[in-house]
């Protein structure tokens, strides 16, 4: 149990903290180029509307017996992990471009140029949206199949947090935040425990139980690191 | 509903990028399934099955992903 607890904190911690830095560099675009009212209330709009989102898909996820749950959340954990997970590895190699949060504050700056106050709040709230409910998506997912949406919920709270507070002190955009390292960690992270869960759902047995993530993630790890190599040599 | 389009279109590709990752996982996923609900498989075979066919998967997928 406590592998998978520190696993769900881990996870929806590192996965929280590439989306919320995402959703920030919108934010902040928004809040440079139109002041920071429009920023703000579209990010509180933003707000309001995932709590009624987690408010609506709470309860619902309880009333859900735990197989079938495990099952729909270890299959949609298993798409995204490997999502991530292949995105990474592509452009681990090279094979696609890594994700430039200055080029795209400043995108969204040009974007954002002469375009009236509503447009930027709209801006902001789409951006706090669209990346909030990848969010919810991973705490729901890692959190509920074993009682630990808490913890999950912990994990990425503090992960918005931590982000807020770089910046508010840096007041740029956070492009030092190695994106793909934790787009790689958290696909081998999330594909384990996707795995796990539907294996379970299916009628597929683990050796030693829980422990059985640790080699997991380790296997997807191998795979993923072979794959880099595999991506790199081909021409 | 511009904005709910764009929640749709970010929900479904939180899932599938790659259309013949997420078949090819779907197809592992429900014939293994099959096999353990068959009783044609023991639960342990059906572990190693799913663990090993998603590391294939993965790997196919990126080989032929460097060949576009």
């Amino acid at each position: 149990m406590l592998i998978h607890s520190l696993s769900a904190v881990l996870s929806a911690f590192l996965a929280s903290l590439v989306e919320v830095v995402e959703a920030f560099t919108i934010v902040l675009a928004v809040g440079v180029t139109h002041g920071w009212r429009p920023a703000l209330t579209g990010t509180a709009a933003g707000l309001v509307v995932l709590a009624a989102l987690v408010a609506v898909v709470g309860p619902l996820v309880g009333a859900v017996p735990l197989s079938a749950l495990q099952g729909v959340v270890g299959l949609l954990l298993l798409l995204f992990g490997m999502r991530w997970l292949r995105k990474a590895v592509l452009r681990a190699a090279g094979r696609i471009p890594l994700h430039d949060e200055e080029a795209a504050f400043a995108h969204e700056r040009r974007l954002l140029t002469g375009r009236p106050a509503l447009a930027a709040g709209t801006a902001a709230f789409q951006a706090v949206v669209l990346e909030g409910v990848e969010v919810v998506f991973i705490v729901v997912a890692v959190g509920a199949g074993r009682g630990l949406l808490g913890a999950a919920s912990l994990g990425a709270a503090a992960a918005a947090a931590l982000v807020l507070a770089a910046g508010m002190v840096l007041h740029k955009p956070l492009s030092l935040v190695p994106e793909n390292t934790l787009k790689f960690i958290v696909g081998v992270m999330l594909s384990a425990f996707g795995t796990f869960w539907l294996g379970e759902a299916v009628g597929a047995a683990w050796p030693g139980t829980d422990f059985a993530l640790l080699p997991m993630a380790l296997g997807f790890l191998l795979a993923a690191i072979v794959g880099v190599r595999v991506a790199e040599l081909r021409e | 509903m511009k904005v709910l389009r764009a929640v749709w279109a970010e929900v479904l590709g939180l899932f599938v990028d790659d259309g013949s990752l997420a078949a090819a996982i779907l197809v592992l996923v429900g014939l293994v399934a099959t096999l353990r609900g068959r009783g044609l498989i023991g639960p342990a075979v059906g572990g190693g099955l799913l663990f090993g066919g998603l590391v294939v998967i993965l790997l196919e997928n990126i080989r032929r992903s460097t060949r576009r």
